[in-house]
């Protein structure tokens, strides 16, 4: 296929309010190749999240899009029906969220929910999709699938939820996968299962992935490429192990050195001053700018594009022609 | 499950007790039950014969047993009012305060319901908006003014409906019903409506922030991102999760049907148990309104035990116990 | 708990507790209320005019003395052959008795207002009973726990489980069982604003014992008791302040749910008498009246209650949804 799989372009989500209007991402632009997995990392409240429901079309008003707009497969989903979108959902676009209990209704069995899914989106009967299900419970690693298929929610763990969950999301074979935050409410101890089993999955089924999160470690392990945001905008752009080994943006480098690292001298992590502006309160030209530590006159007037750096992007002046 | 049950049990007959001792307690000390029993000109010795033979003489305790015996038979004395046996007046009236209430119940939950769900999938919509603000006047006006409105409309100035009564019922084996005859049905049509009106705006209001608040949550938001079609999201998962506290709710709120019913009765003069009630504590009916005490208790922790073994069996987070609990991870 | 206790944490005790959090976190309480308050007020048509039709109704029940164009209760003033007139603007009515007149020749629009004026001060005194009573029961069972908070706390469920126009109705039938006869109808305004008062006491105990529960938890109520500051001065001092939201929320509500069951209770003939009507009494009255054609003598009485109650209920509602940290 010729093309990104995914393609956002110059996105903007803006919030109404009271106070005026809020612009919680602004002019946001990347792709996502087939199959590919992108990590999208950044502080809560930097629009990681807004950006995907945007993506799947399940913002929540008085939210909307109000720029730009979003390309699937070549195709613009941004501005479709109520019901174009709905039918892309699940099929060809799916979603995992954060809190495996509260994503799934605990009045309805684990198999019930699985196998509604399949039925609208591949049209099986009762049978066929029941026994799609039990394939995919295996798949996805959940032990005795024809016992547990029947059981509630309440009554997995919170690692065999999530699982259950990445079973659902996978159950049309959608070509992207929108994963916000899917191991955050997990014990340290399942994260790693669980994302080496998305890892797996996406690969075998070759499914790409927007993977959502605020842990660097995760992003790290599973990604091909990382985009890092800041403030509602891209900050730096490009494949993980140069992002990761030699960040270009201040702010990643920041990032990456608040982390600790095992083995090597132990010194005091490097912390960045300040915090991450509020809607609304975003400084002008570069919105990193004040706490910046290698900030100069060009960032305060006028907001960085995002420039080429090395083997990634990244949209900060010290990057533009004629500086180092 | 089974401790639940007893517990629950237990737990009911303690508070029949209490409300059995406070009934006592009026039934005995409110008033001297010789004095409203007899004459002004029986002498002094008669009234101490009676005292006596009335089982008034005797120890406290004694008398409580008694009258918790006699209760668990039926037996409620004679009223004051109508020197007849409190037994046959409750037997009379019960039938007709039932059927109005059960008649009410119907309408306001086949009423209420839809438009619960309407409202609450539909939030912004103008008749969304109206059957708010009408649902805000039900829910303030009180009940007898309904009522009278009622009357106005359809008694007074078109003439279609009677006013009062419950026009002709047939007797079924000791449990007359207006159920079978023309004009009993007719006669049911304003009390039912305006007993069932408030009832019918709370499940509207009910089911509509229940609705509301079930649409916001994750699984929903996952439903649809799995690209279910907004029927089965709606009417599949919404409506299952949004009646189970709807039910148990109604159910409770049964008690207050049978409260209203008190007035509607006296607005249409239906004679039930509500009219009943209200003219015996105008009389100082004390055997009446004892007995009307603990029937009414009754109902309500017979209601709320009911509600309560319904929701156990409803939400499956409840029924399966500790024991199951989590496997794997 | 019960199920159907879990079901069943009303909205005061939600209320309490999601108050007590909230305004830990706008700082004071007085903060919210100047700001988002006082802002979706002025953005509701509805409420403004509930509100101002609260205020008219309520100034005139107050300034009727002065405002009536008769006294109803003054017999020497009341003409027999006055009685049953229409109003105004029907054939046989006179504007000296702009609403019609009674059975007994009293002016209707002086006999609604004083009426609106014994219905609303009865709600008044209810609530204000209740609310003694009920904050001070709920701080007590709240501070003390143990066996005086079961106690407490289990007979209010009881009573919570009963509709509150019975419970009016019993205690107001208790009264008048154990009260002389010729004495009821000078006091029957005290047995009312008892009866309607019960309930509503319990309802504020329920709320004010759920704030107190999670105030008592923390540091400084902690840090008080530790100095040795007295529980009583630090229930008043400190938990008080940040109980008083719910509480008001709860008043308003119960405003005019006391003004409802007066209401009905009159009606029933079991609340204030006819030399010393309600607004419910008066329908009451009115009702006998109704099939005979004198209308006014019970549609009057009822718009009027009907609007009290609407607007005191809208007003209600909207400090409700205000108060309501889940929808900030």
């Amino acid at each position: 296929m010729s093309g990104p799989l995914l393609a956002v372009e110059h996105l903007r989500i803006e919030f109404p309010t009271r106070r005026g209007i809020l612009t919680a991402v602004d002019d946001l632009s990347f792709q996502i190749a087939e199959g590919e997995v992108l990590g999208v990392v950044g502080e809560s409240g930097a629009g990681k999240s807004l950006t995907g429901a945007a993506i799947i079309g399940l913002l929540e008003p008085p939210g909307r899009i109000a720029g730009g707009q979003i390309l699937f497969a070549g195709r613009r989903i941004d501005n479709l029906g109520r019901e174009e979108m709905r039918r892309l959902r699940g099929k060809q676009i799916g979603a995992i969220f954060q809190d495996p209990l509260t994503s799934l209704n605990p009045l309805y069995t684990v198999g019930r929910q699985i196998t509604e899914t399949i039925e609208v989106h591949l049209g099986l009967d009762a049978a066929a999709a029941r026994r799609r299900a039990l394939d995919l419970m295996a798949e996805v690693g959940i032990p005795a699938p024809e016992q547990r298929i029947d059981h509630y929610p309440h009554q997995f763990s919170g690692g065999m939820r999530q699982r259950v969950v990445i079973a659902l999301a996978l159950a049309a074979n959608p070509r992207l996968i929108i994963a916000d935050e899917p191991t955050t409410a997990l014990d340290v101890s399942i994260q790693a299962q669980i994302i080496a089993l998305l890892k797996r999955l996406c690969r075998e089924h070759r499914t790409a992935v927007m993977l959502v999160t605020h842990d660097m470690g995760v992003i790290a392990e599973t990604a091909d490429r990382v985009a890092v945001m800041y403030a509602g905008r891209l900050a730096e752009l490009g494949p993980v192990r140069a992002v990761v080994k030699q960040p270009r943006h201040p702010y990643t480098v920041g990032l990456m050195g608040a982390i600790p690292a095992i083995g090597g001298p132990r010194h005091r992590l490097a912390q960045i001053d300040g915090a991450m502006p509020r809607l609304g309160t975003i400084p002008s030209g570069c919105a990193f700018h004040t706490r910046c530590p290698s900030a100069f006159e060009h960032c305060l007037r006028e907001r960085p594009d995002l420039l080429p750096a090395g083997a990634s992007a990244a949209a900060c002046w010290l990057y533009a022609e004629g500086r180092a | 499950m089974l401790a639940f049950v007893v517990r629950r049990l237990a737990q009911s007959v303690a508070v029949m007790l209490a409300v059995g001792f406070i009934a006592f307690a009026m039934f005995r000390f409110v008033g001297d039950p010789v004095n409203s029993l007899v004459g002004q000109d029986t002498s002094i010795e008669d009234r101490a014969k009676l005292r006596h033979d009335l089982g008034l003489d005797d120890p406290f305790v004694v008398q409580f047993a008694r009258f918790l015996g006699h209760a668990a038979e039926g037996n409620f004395g004679v009223s004051y009012q109508f020197a007849e046996p409190v037994q046959r007046l409750i037997g009379e009236r019960l039938p007709a305060t039932l059927e109005l209430s059960f008649t009410a119940v119907l309408l306001a939950l086949a009423v209420g319901v839809p438009m619960g769900v309407y409202t609450g999938l539909n939030p912004h919509t103008w008749l969304s908006r109206l059957f708010m603000s009408m649902s805000l006047v039900g829910v303030s006006l009180p009940t007898f003014l309904t009522g009278i409105l009622l009357i106005w409309i359809f008694s007074v100035v078109l003439g279609w409906l009677p006013s009062f009564g419950r026009g002709d019922v047939v007797n079924l084996g000791g449990w007359t019903t207006g159920f079978l005859t023309l004009s009993g049905i007719k006669s049911l049509i304003m009390p039912a409506i305006t007993l069932a009106l408030f009832q019918m705006t709370l499940i509207m209001r009910l089911v509509r922030a229940e609705m509301l608040e079930v649409m916001r949550t994750d699984y929903i938001k996952f439903a649809r991102a799995r690209g279910l079609p907004n029927r089965m999201v709606h009417f599949g998962h919404a409506l299952k999760n949004t009646l189970v506290p709807v039910i148990t709710i109604t159910g409770l709120q049964l008690g207050s049907v049978i409260a209203f019913a008190v007035v509607t009765e006296t607005v249409f003069q239906w004679p039930g148990m509500g009219l009943l009630i209200v003219q015996a504590i105008g009389f100082a009916d004390v055997p009446v309104m004892s007995s009307y005490l603990m029937l009414v208790a009754f109902f309500f922790v017979a209601i709320n035990l009911i509600v309560d073994l319904l929701y156990y069996a409803v939400d499956p987070r409840l029924r399966l116990d500790r024991a199951a609990g989590a496997h794997g991870h | 708990m019960t199920a159907r206790r879990v079901l069943m944490v009303t909205e005061s005790e939600r209320l309490g507790a999601a108050a007590v959090a909230s305004a830990r976190s706008d700082g004071r309480l007085r903060r919210a209320l100047d700001s988002d308050l006082i802002y979706s007020f002025c953005r509701s048509p509805v409420t403004v005019i509930a509100a101002v039709g609260t205020v008219l109704m309520i100034g005139s029940a107050l300034l009727c003395p002065w405002i009536a164009p008769h006294n109803p209760f003054d017999l020497a003033s009341l003409n027999i052959l006055d009685a049953t007139d229409p109003p105004a603007w029907v054939k046989g009515g006179s504007w000296s008795y702009p609403l019609g007149t009674d059975e007994q020749g009293r002016d209707m629009l002086s006999a609604i207002l004083y009426g609106m004026r014994l219905s609303i001060a009865v709600g008044f005194a209810a609530v204000a009973l209740a609310a003694t009573f009920g904050v001070s029961l709920g701080l007590i069972a709240g501070f003390a726990g143990g066996w005086i908070d079961t106690l407490i706390m289990r007979i209010a469920d009881v009573l919570l489980s009963f509709p509150a126009i019975l419970v009016a109705l019993l205690v107001d039938g208790v009264a008048r069982s154990v009260l002389p006869r010729d004495q009821q109808d000078a006091i029957a305004i005290y047995v009312v604003v008892l009866a309607i008062s019960v309930l509503p006491t319990v309802q504020f105990a329920r709320t004010v014992r759920g704030s107190t529960l999670v105030e008592r938890n923390r540091e400084y109520v902690q840090a008080a008791r530790i100095i040795g500051v007295h529980p009583a001065l630090i229930a008043v001092r400190h938990i008080l302040p940040n109980v008083l939201g719910p509480v008001l929320v709860i008043a308003t509500i119960n405003l005019a749910l006391a003004i409802i069951n007066e209401a009905t209770l009159s009606f029933l003939g079991l609340g204030l008498p006819p030399t010393q009507p309600s607004l419910g009494t008066l329908i009451r009255v009115g009702q006998n009246y109704l099939f005979s054609g004198e209308w006014w003598m019970v549609l009057f009485p009822s718009a009027t209650l009907a609007g009290l109650a609407l607007a005191v209920n809208l007003l209600g509602d909207w400090l409700r949804d205000a108060l309501n940290p889940k929808l900030r």
